[in-house]
């Protein structure tokens, strides 16, 4: 035990190193081969680059991350599955980690014999599962499934059966992978109810690997981002949410090049307002476009919501008569006040008179924004699309 | 982190689950099920029993030659699977190994466990086999226990060593496939030892061959068990004592090769299985 007794994980320095092998090293013949050669048969890959942070007793810590930033190798160090090259993890307290859901499922046994077989993975006796079996298939509401063998579940019916058993976990801390974006809508809702729980409970240490900045703000109290291996931001869940999101917004309209051309010369939309904003800011796009012709021809500009995948605005530009080689500009700007926290990207198209598209902006052009509201209450709903709260009387 | 008796705890919980799963899943889809594992012995033991008892007439003048082929046929075969099944135990639960951590070796024991449950029902299917054949036990027959010990800690170590070998060189399966069909023929099953004694005309041989495992335990196991009468045993053939000792120390060498090896390569199996 640690002297420090309200830390549960401590990580120094912690790097690690895979070996990927160039060749089939598994056989025989080119392990002996590549021995007299002299040469390694694998390239080394650094996944983790000295990283260290601690996490204190009744933390709900949120790790982020783009796919391959290494966030998952950090999770299997931590929950002792994968070792260390250098550093020093430091764990106090029992530690169950589900690094995925339903560890063990065989699709040949009934849902009841997984639920024993699961259960005893995160180290339950027969006894106690017996004991809480009842309460499992409950909260699963799979009671007619049981004696069913899992291969005739449906995927959602799996991940409900995993998650049931897994919440049943005793332990100090808890690891969870990307776990929460499972099942239907009520299903959703008892697994809220189950970490809004833990966090005030605070009687579990949760480290939380996840995609959802809407998790991230809702149940985390500190948060980490990972980029390439390194910590490139730790601290406030609302700050590293928005970190996250910023370079995923980035990412996305990396690479440069004109808009896509049938009549349409040139098009371009640039983002006039900062792409961060708040509800007293608004959004002002300014349109460019060349024309190959002499043609009539108006932009259209519409604001997705990324995260939700719904058009949440947009608008036509009134028709202009465009000449053939010299720019047309044009500016639109939108009052977002009444949106709740969104990621929005800016789609551009340019239209005829007849109603026939010209052109369109590549995806990978739009620019994006982020809203980001600072009126908000502490009982906050962000996965609604409008900030209204209602009239209640 | 988790004391001692916590892990032992947690083994123990995960050990039982797995052995059962195993079991249940084992002839799986098959009609005639778990009858199988009485089954398959039983019609090799024909096969065999045809061809060398009766066709050949390998057997002549050995009492309870019948009891004695399916005896070693079981033991070996028992040996096989356990070996077969460990060695394979590691990766073929490699996304076991990769989700969660818990104590690797667990998987190799709970896949000889299978075959050592089959080695009971067998062993069963031999003693009613044995009296009906009017063999007439003597108390001497409880050296079977020690004798089964000595085989399970043998075919675990092989199964570890075989396991950690399995996860970096996939060459070991064929490897061992064809060691395993050499050493049946190098181990007196399906011939009494007695023959080899006599057409060598000399017992080095027949020595050199009982100083493997299989064939200590093999024909430890049919003196003890069936009839002191026909079976040749480093002890009848007056070896001496340190060459008693070979079969004994090889099983100790294995195992204690194994259990090195297998712990300093078992951090690293989630990683490379």
């Amino acid at each position: 035990m640690s002297a420090e007794r309200d830390v549960a994980i401590a990580v120094k320095g912690l790097s690690k190193t895979f070996r990927l092998p160039t060749e089939s090293a598994s056989e025989l013949k080119r392990v002996v081969v590549n021995f007299f050669r002299g040469v390694r048969g694998y390239k080394e890959q650094k996944v983790l680059k000295d990283i260290s942070f601690t996490v204190e007793k009744g933390d709900f810590f949120g790790v982020v991350g783009r796919n391959g930033s290494g966030k998952s190798t950090l999770l299997k160090i931590l929950s002792g599955i994968y070792e260390a090259d250098k550093g020093k993890v430091e764990v106090n307290g029992s530690l169950v980690p589900f690094i995925e859901l339903g560890v063990g499922f065989n699709p040949e046994l009934t849902g009841r014999e997984n639920v024993y077989l699961n259960g005893a993975l995160l180290g339950f006796s027969v006894e106690e599962i017996s004991a809480m079996y009842d309460d499992i298939v409950e909260f699963a509401e799979l009671h007619e499934f049981m004696e069913q063998k899992l291969k005739n579940y449906s995927s959602g019916m799996q991940v409900r059966l995993a998650f049931s058993v897994a919440i049943r976990a005793k332990s100090d801390i808890l690891i969870l992978d990307e776990v929460l974006a499972v099942g239907d809508e009520a299903f959703q809702r008892k697994c809220n109810e189950y970490f809004e729980q833990i966090r005030r409970d605070r009687n579990q240490t949760v480290i939380l690997v996840t995609h959802s900045m809407g998790s991230v703000q809702k149940y985390c109290n500190k948060a980490m981002m990972i980029r390439d291996g390194k910590i490139a931001l730790l601290g406030a869940p609302e700050d590293v949410a928005n970190e996250y999101s910023m370079e995923n917004l980035n990412v996305a309209t990396a690479g440069d090049g004109n808009g896509r051309r049938m009549a349409v010369e040139e098009f371009k939309i640039d983002l006039l307002s900062k792409n961060k904003i708040s509800q007293n800011d608004k959004v002002k796009i300014k349109v460019s476009y060349k024309m190959a012709e002499d043609v009539r021809a108006n932009a259209l500009i519409v604001l997705t919501d990324v995260d939700r995948n719904v058009s949440i605005a947009g608008g036509r530009s009134k028709t202009v008569q465009c000449k053939k080689g010299e720019w047309v500009v044009q500016t639109v700007t939108f009052d977002l006040s009444q949106l709740n926290d969104s990621s929005v990207r800016v789609v551009g198209e340019l239209w005829d008179e007849e109603g026939d598209i010209l052109g369109y902006l590549p995806d990978g052009l739009a620019p994006r924004f982020l809203i980001r509201r600072t009126d908000y209450p502490k009982d906050r709903a962000t996965w609604a699309v409008l900030f209204s709260r209602g009239e209640w009387e | 982190m988790q004391n001692k008796a916590q892990r032992l705890r947690y083994s123990r919980i995960l050990l039982r689950e797995l052995v059962k799963t195993d079991f249940k899943l084992r002839y799986q889809g098959s009609v005639l099920g778990h009858l199988w594992s009485i089954l398959r012995p039983l019609m090799m033991f024909g096969i065999m029993y045809l061809v060398f008892g009766y066709f050949l007439r390998w057997g002549e003048g050995i009492p309870h030659f019948a009891v004695m082929l399916l005896l070693g046929n079981v033991l070996w075969g028992f040996f096989a699977e356990a070996t077969g099944q460990g060695m394979r135990a590691i990766v073929d639960r490699r996304d076991l190994l990769r989700k969660i951590n818990f104590p690797k070796y667990i998987v190799v024991v709970s896949a000889t466990m299978s075959a050592l449950i089959n080695l009971a029902i067998n062993l069963g299917v031999v003693l009613v086999f044995a009296l009906f054949d009017g063999v007439a036990f003597s108390w001497s027959a409880l050296w079977l226990l020690p004798l089964v010990l000595q085989l399970y800690i043998f075919a675990l170590a092989v199964a570890f060593l075989l396991s950690a070998l399995y996860v970096k060189f996939r060459d070991i399966a064929q490897l061992w496939d064809v060691l395993m069909q050499g050493l049946f023929f190098l181990t007196p099953i399906i011939y009494p030892l007695s023959m080899i004694i006599e057409r060598t005309e000399t017992v080095r041989w027949a020595t050199v061959m009982l100083m493997s495992p299989m064939a200590q335990i093999i024909q430890d196991v049919r003196y003890s068990l069936i009839s002191r009468e026909g079976v040749d045993t480093l002890g009848t053939l007056g070896a001496s004592w340190y060459v008693v000792m070979v079969p004994y120390l090889i099983v100790a060498a294995v195992a204690a090769v194994a259990a090195v090896y297998f712990r300093r390569n078992s951090r690293r199996f989630a990683e490379v299985a």
